[in-house]
This record gives C-alpha cells, structure tokens and sequence, in this order.
C-alpha cells in the first residue's frame, strides 16, 4: 500500500525533441512534491509518465516496489488533477465523482462521493451539471474525482492555472490542507514560483527536461545553486567576480576592484572566474563609506560606488534601482520600516551585506548578466 | 410615419429587411407545393381547382406513389445505417489513429464530394453494365451508400475535433480501459455528431434523382415518380408527400432544439 | 521536430498533430486497429467509386461491335472518342459551365447578404434562421423544381406582375427558357452557397469590422476592404460547393428549359438510356469530370486558400 515514488534516468524523446532529460527523482511518501518550472521545461510531461498518459523513451518509474513504467493508466493507483479539470460533460456530478469508483466496482459508491464533496465542500452541486459550476467549483471537483479513489499518488497539473488571485490563494490553503488531512502523495507542477513554495515540503526546479536543483523551498531560495534557479526563484543580483584567494571557510574574489568574501560551502564551482549573487532583499542601502542604519559592518560585503537611478515605493517596500560605476544596475528591496534612512533618486549609495547572504554561481550565458 | 422616418428606419434596418425578402424567395416554392397538395387537382396538378382535404386523406391514391415512396424510405434506412456505420469507423480511425496512406485515404474520401452527381452516376452505371449486373433496388443502395460516406466521414470528424482528448486521458486516469472510455465517454459525446451524420445521410439518399435515375433498372423511387409525371402531370398526392416530408421534418429539429435546450439548463 | 520555444501549454509537440498520445503509446494489438476501422468503408468506396472511374475510362474508348448491332460495343483504345464527342457536344458543355457560372455569381450575390444578416444581425434567432435556410431542402428537390415552373409558368404569380411592371415584354415566357434554366440553379443550390459564407463570416471578429468603420468610413469601404478579404475560405468553399454540383445538374435543364438550353448530364443520360452509346456517354463524363477538377484547382490555387473541408 505504501511506497515512494522513484524515477531513474527517466527519458522522454518526441522525436528529435528531447522533452524530459535523463532525471531521477524520488518523492517520498505522504510528501506534497512541487515541479516547478517555465513553460516547456518538460514538467508535465514527466507528469504524465507517472499517470501512464505517456510512456517513457527509457527509465523506470517505480513506486514503492511496483514498477509502473509501462502499466497502463488505468491499472495505475494514481489518480490526477488536470489543468482544464476535464469533468466528463455529460455527466452530473455525482457521477463525475463516481466514476472511478464504478470502474473499480467499488461496493458503496455514495457514501464514499459524499464524503470527497463534503472534503472539497461542495455537497449541494451532487446533481448539477460541470457547466453549470464556476471554475473554482469545477476545479474541487475536479479534485474530489481523483481523491475518492484514494490513489498512492495524486497528480496536479497546474490546477490553479485558470483561477483569479485571491480564489488561486484561497485553493492553495485548501489543497495544503487536504494533503495534510488524507495524507497521498501530491505531485504538483506549476510554474508560479510562489504557488510551489508555500505549498510544497520539496521543490524541484526544472528547465529544458532536466533537474536543476531539488530541495526545501528555503534551501532553493536561500542557496541557489544554478543561476536559473537564482532567477527563477525570486530576484537575484549576480556580478561578474574573479578569484583572488582563501581565508578560512571563505573564498575571496575580486569584483571590478572591490573584494567580496564568499563562504566556500556556498560557492558551486572551481572556476577562477564566477558569478556572486545576493538577493535584493538583503542589501541595506550606506552612505557612501558610512555603515548601514542598524548593522556593522564587520562580516560583510561592500560595494561601492553606486548612484540611484530608480525609486518604486510600493506599500509593503521600496525598490530600487543602483547603478554600479561599471554599469551595471543592481536590485536593493528595502523594507518599509516606517524608520530609517530614504534615499533619493540621484544619490550615492554603498551596498552592504552580510557575507553569509552571498552565493557562488557558475558564469553562463542564461544569467542574463551583462 | 413620416417618409423620412421611413427612409432612416430603412438605412438601418436594410439588411433585415433584405433577409425577410431572402427567406419568403426560399420559401415561396416551399408554400407552393403545400398550398397545392390541397388543391382539387386530380391527376395534373398546375391549375388551381379548389380546396380539398381529400389528397391528404387518401395519399396514396394515386397510382406508384406508394410503392415509389415505400421504396424510397427501405433504401433510405438501409444506406443510412450502412454508411453511418461505415463513415463513423473511417471518422474516428482518421481522427484518433496514425496510419500509412493517409492522403490516399483522404483523396478517396473527398473526391466524391467534388465529383458532379452525373458522373457518380455514370461511372456506377459503366461497373454495372461491364461486369453484367442486373440495376435494380441493391444497386440503388450500393450507390446511395457510396455517395453519402464522404458526407458521414466529415460530419463525424467535426463531431470528433470538438472532443477534448484529455477527456479520455480523464477516463483511462480513473481506471476505464480503452474500451470502457469509448463506451462511457467518446461515445456518448460524439453521439450528437453521428445523428446528425444519420439524418444528412438519410436526407441525401430519399431527396435523390440522378445517381438513382442512372441505377435502379425498373425500380421506383419518389423523386423518379416525380421527374416522371412531370411529363403528364404529377399527381397532387406528391405534393401531398412533398408538404408532409417538410413538416416532419420541421417537427423533428423543434424536437432536437427543445430536447437540447433541456438538457442544458441555464444557471 | 523543432524544440518549439516556450509553448503556451506545457504540452510538446507531438509528431502526431491531432491524434491523441494516448494512442501513441498503445500496446501492440492496436497499432491494427485504424486498418481495421478504414477498410470497410475504404473497399466501399474503392469498389463502388474508384473501380467505375477506371470502367469510365476504359469505357470511353470502346468502338462499336463488327456486328454491327445497335448497343453493342467492344473493348479497344480509340482515343477519338474523346476528341469526338468534345467537339460535337461542346455547346452543351458551353451551357453547362456558363448557366453553372451564372448560377454561383447570382447565388452569391443572394446569399453574401443573408449569411451577413445571420452571422451579425440575428441574435437569439440565429440558430433557427440557418436551420430555415437548409428547410427547403426537406421536400423533394424535384418538387422544388416543378413548383418554380409553375409559379414562372405564364398563368403563375411572377410572369404577370412582371409584365405588368414592363420588365418583361409582352410575348416573353419565362418558363422553358436558359432564364428559368439559371433561377432553378440559383435557386437549388442556394444553402451550399449561405452555410460556408456564414461560417467564415460568423468567424470574424466585430472589433474588426468596428476598427474598420473607424479607419475607412463608409460602410461600403469596410466590406471591401475588410469583411470580404476575410470572408474569403467561406466565399471560396460556397463558390465550389455551388458551382462543381451544378455543372453537372441537368434537372434543372430538363425540367426548365427547352430543345435549345440542353446541358451535358442530359446529353450523358440519353446516350445511355435512349441512344445507347457507351464510349460517348463515358467519354463526356471524364472530360466532365476532368474540366471541372482542373478548373477546380486553378480556382484553389488562385484563392490560396488549403482548408476547404
């Protein structure tokens, strides 16, 4: 009955079109798994290998000690969420809901569509037709369907695709709450960075059919170790940077003159030459060779020589926009504290940060750095 | 109304006003032959006599008006079953399916369409007479059969591309086999398509003279009857057919209408 | 297949456009499935459409028996045939091309506006008005055509008020007449012109014939300049379906014209049935045949238009 669900060196080739490429991935059980990625990146056709709607090139897919790869889709206990939701037209809901129930010959089918309705809170609709429901409607029933069978695994591509914002945000508490109450496996892909890290325990990032990275959405954010995912995952300043040397547990790279300090567990590559990244968040804004309000400047990064060339106040905080004296313009989101220095549009500044906050990417073309 | 409030509601209303006179022109032969099956016309109906119910009461009274309708409807049913059969399986294995030899398939397919009726005719007519076949009610059935597959296939098809197919990757998720999903879920969606399909093909098949005409020997079928009397005078009997044809089927698209707008309720 | 860059859905694509990937993956019995679903109606069509094309043509070349007996014909290659029938029968060729021509250009003069009026004008009624424009098709096509050639016959409706408003001079007959010969054409192949000129009008966007109101001015400029070019797959269906039919009607001819208005079917169907010529008969069907689909294709070619179907 339980089992975690393993991909290995799963392919897919459509053609001479490499869609999913060569991935292993284990989702363990009981776990709400994210694939997050751009449109194209292969995430849900690695899904549909799962659900058996498409068949692997080469790989194995198991779960638990099954191997799935080749079964068929309905001999799979996994069960999916589709984007468009796909409720049979004519049909009512009820019999929407039951219908997996009714393949299987499931013995008590109307307790059991009850209680998925009631779950997804929609009890009074049993008789009504899908077209008659509004999206977010169609979409919980979309998921009580594929809940009632009680799959190992459940399957969600972008279900929240086509809902406004405030209904996506209240569906994502929902769905966070009914994984946690049932207690499957969700499997969901999205390419809403921001869906995919509230919701999920594990996060994988993926671009152009391969893995970039996998982990706790904290760890992705925090310590990103592709610069896709650096840009994918929020914002992220990158600066082109040359290794200078080694003090203890950090690496000492030279940025157009200035020296940045980068804790070398935190440093991806080996190459002289490499990309330091901080997010925008982490900058406190200086007087040009003055400490930032509130912090010292001991254990941080400097670099100076900025002016202002852009303010955006926004409510929660402000942006802005620093260009540095080789012109490149870096990103600083400053907190709206209510106290604290304001710095105009015009002025030199220096950016300051803690030196842990740095990372150390690998220098390629998809940074999008100048 | 003034001439110039007449002038400004005509400018903008034209086009409606032109569609009124477009439907009475479509109609116009429509009333004819219904105004005319009441008329006390006897065996040549041109020149009006009088109003009688007496055509309508006994539309069989004329001689070969029967048989020639009764045998329009057998071949009617029979070649619309076939080629509905036939033309659904050609739709769904084009739609659903990749095989080699797809253009000739479709050339096959479609060229019928865009062959005149007389040559349709006379081709048959030529297999016919080449390989000794005696032409009489089958060969009238062979014939409708294969003018009204093409016709099947393409109405069919349309059905088939309104069909989401994650419908079906819905129903293969939720443990139906290959099988079950087209029973429980193509089937029933595609259905729509596969009646109108039928009646087109019926419709077709009872409404034709010159594929017929070429091919059915001494066999006679209403529009044959038709053409026929036209020399002599064509009973008023036929307008009879002609008026209650309309009307069924009239009575049959309210029915559909009604029936979908039920099904669908607003809300 | 070309790594086509971000896609709006994140669904590759497939070598198999159309065609479910459920169907891509499937086990093995079913890769015999789409021949099994095909050749029923394949051999149908193959046997009872493709195999007569090829007796036609073998047909058409046939010389008279030595026996010298009326009907009887005899297996050769005699290619004069077609020259010979071509040249002895080309009036009626003439006619049948041109009343069929004359018949497209009034139909689409005739429907262009209606399917206009429907597409735009029509609101909750749109549905019944094009089922009203497919409703006389319901009676007997026949009886359609006998009914026209009362109602133009000189004690009908239309013949009097005519004369009456001196557009018809007296003496004229409308019945038995290239005229009645081309209204029955218009007149019968009406629907094939209405529903594909309603589709490709129902298909453009209001916003655009607003924009153009806005750009051009006059309503007339907007038709021209806008409605018409994007019009054009359903002008370019309605004229086909209109004009390949009836060329090759002659019903219309034989029930509403005279000796002197007769078309090619009605030339095919005497050779067959009353002066029985084979080779004639089947040689006038190919050149029927093959003028229409060369004209066909200059046509297709000329619109640019691929998707008829």
């Amino acid at each position: 009955m339980s089992g975690d669900l393993r991909l290995q060196g799963v392919t897919k080739r459509f053609g001479a079109f490499v869609a999913v490429d060569d991935i292993d991935l284990t989702i363990p059980q009981g776990s709400f798994f994210a694939l997050l990625g751009p449109s194209g990146c292969g995430k849900t056709t690695t899904l549909r290998m799962i659900a058996g709607l498409e068949e692997p090139t080469s790989g194995i897919v198991h779960l638990g000690d099954l191997d799935i790869t080749h079964l068929r889709p309905y001999k799979r206990p996994v069960n999916t969420v589709f984007q468009n939701y796909a409720l049979f037209p004519h049909l009512d809901i009820f019999e929407n809901v039951a219908f997996g129930l009714r393949r299987r010959g499931v013995k008590d089918i109307t307790s059991a569509v009850n209680e998925a309705l009631e779950l997804v809170e929609l009890p009074h609709l049993a008789r009504r037709k899908p077209v008659q429901l509004s999206g977010g409607q169609q979409q919980r029933i979309a998921l009580a369907r594929a809940i009632v069978n009680r799959p190992q695994v459940l399957l969600l591509d972008e279900p929240l695709g086509a809902l406004d914002l405030k209904l996506r945000r209240q569906m994502q508490v929902e769905l966070k709450r009914i994984q946690t109450e049932v207690g499957i496996t969700f499997v969901h892909v999205t390419h809403d960075q921001e869906e995919a890290m509230t919701m999920a325990d594990t996060v994988a990032v993926m671009n152009q059919g391969a893995i970039e990275q996998l982990g706790a959405p904290i760890d992705l954010y925090e310590s990103p170790r592709t610069t896709f995912v650096a840009n994918f995952l929020g914002q992220s300043n990158l600066v082109s940077v040359n290794r200078k040397g080694a003090e203890d547990g950090v690496v000492v790279a030279d940025c157009q003159g200035q020296l940045l300090h980068v804790p070398t567990d935190r440093v991806t590559t080996d190459e002289p030459a490499f990309l330091a990244g901080v997010r925008p968040e982490k900058i406190h804004l200086a007087e040009p060779g003055a400490d930032p309000a509130g912090m010292s400047a001991a254990g941080s990064n400097r670099l100076a020589g900025g002016r202002i060339v852009d303010v955006s106040f926004s409510g929660v905080s402000t942006q802005y926009l620093v260009r540095m004296p080789w012109d490149q313009e870096l990103m600083v989101f400053a907190q709206n504290l209510g106290v604290g220095q304001r710095f105009p549009a015009g002025g030199a500044v220096d950016l300051v940060w803690q030196r842990e906050h740095t990372f150390g990417l690998v220098g390629d073309r998809v940074a999008g750095v100048a | 109304m003034s001439l110039h409030a007449l002038r400004r509601w005509l400018g903008a209303n034209a086009l409606r006003v032109y569609a009124v006179i477009a439907f009475a022109y479509i109609f116009l032969p429509v009333a004819y032959v219904t105004v005319f099956s009441f008329n006390d016309g006897g065996k040549s109906n041109i020149v009006w006599r009088g109003f009688t119910l007496d055509n309508w009461s006994d539309p069989c009274g004329a001689p070969e008006v029967c048989t020639a309708l009764g045998n329009s409807l057998k071949i009617g049913i029979i070649s619309t079953v076939l080629a509905t059969v036939l033309g659904t399986m050609i739709a769904f294995a084009l739609t659903r399916h990749r095989f080699r030899g797809r253009t000739v398939t479709n050339l096959l397919i479609f060229l019928p369409m865009a062959t005149p009726e007389v040559v349709l005719a006379a081709a048959l007519l030529t297999l016919f007479l080449n390989l000794g076949v005696p032409r009489g009610f089958w060969t009238i059935v062979i014939a409708h059969v294969m003018f009204s597959i093409s016709f099947v296939v393409v109405a069919v098809k349309a059905r088939i591309a309104t069909l989401d197919p994650r419908l079906e990757q819905a129903a293969m998720d939720l443990y139906a086999t290959e099988v079950e999903t087209f029973r429980r879920v193509t089937l029933p969606l595609v259905a729509p398509g596969i009646v109108g399909a039928a009646l087109l093909a019926f419709s077709l098949s009872f409404d034709d003279f010159i594929i017929t005409n070429f091919n059915s020997g001494a066999v006679n079928t209403f529009p044959k009857f038709v053409y026929v009397s036209a020399a002599r005078g064509i009973p008023a009997q036929a307008y009879v057919i002609g008026a209650a044809m309309f009307f069924i089927a009239m009575i049959i698209v309210a029915v559909g209408e009604v029936l979908r707008a039920r099904r669908v309720p607003r809300g | 297949m070309v790594h086509v860059p971000v896609p709006t859905s994140d669904h590759p694509p497939s070598p198999t456009a159309g065609s479910s990937t459920v169907a891509a993956t499937a086990p093995r019995g079913r890769r015999l499935t789409p021949y099994a679903l095909l050749t029923p109606g394949m051999l149908w069509l193959a046997v009872f459409f493709g195999l007569p094309l090829v007796f036609v043509f073998l047909t058409s070349l046939y010389v008279p028996a030595p026996s010298g007996l009326a009907g009887e014909y005899v297996p050769a290659m005699r290619w004069a045939n077609y020259s010979d029938t071509f040249v002895e029968y080309l009036p009626q060729f003439g006619r049948s091309f041109l009343y069929a021509g004359i018949a497209t250009v009034l139909g689409f003069l005739i429907a262009y506006p209606l399917a206009y009026a429907i597409a735009f004008k029509s609101g909750r009624w749109r549905n019944l008005l094009l089922i009203l424009v497919v409703a006389p098709f319901f009676t007997s096509f026949l009886l359609r055509t006998m009914a026209w050639r009362q109602i133009l016959a000189d004690e009908g409706l239309v013949v009097p008020l005519l004369k009456t408003l001196h557009v018809l001079p007296e003496g004229m007959a409308l019945t038995a007449s290239p005229i009645a010969v081309v209204a029955g054409l218009t007149y019968n192949f009406l629907p094939f012109m209405t529903l594909p000129l309603y589709a490709s009008i129902e298909r453009i966007d209001p916003r655009l014939l607003e924009a153009g109101a806005d750009l051009y001015g006059t309503a007339f400029t907007v038709l021209r300049k806008v409605t018409l070019p994007l019009s054009l797959p359903g002008i370019v269906s309605g004229t086909l379906l209109t004009f390949i039919p009836a060329a090759g009607d002659y019903v219309n001819a034989q029930l509403l014209g005279n000796r002197n208005t007769t078309v090619v079917g009605q030339v095919i169907d005497s050779r067959f049935f009353r002066v029985v010529d084979y080779p004639a008969a089947s040689a006038l069907s190919f050149i029927l045949m093959a003028t229409i689909l060369v004209l066909v294709l200059f046509y297709i070619r000329r619109a640019g238009t691929e998707e008829l179907v």
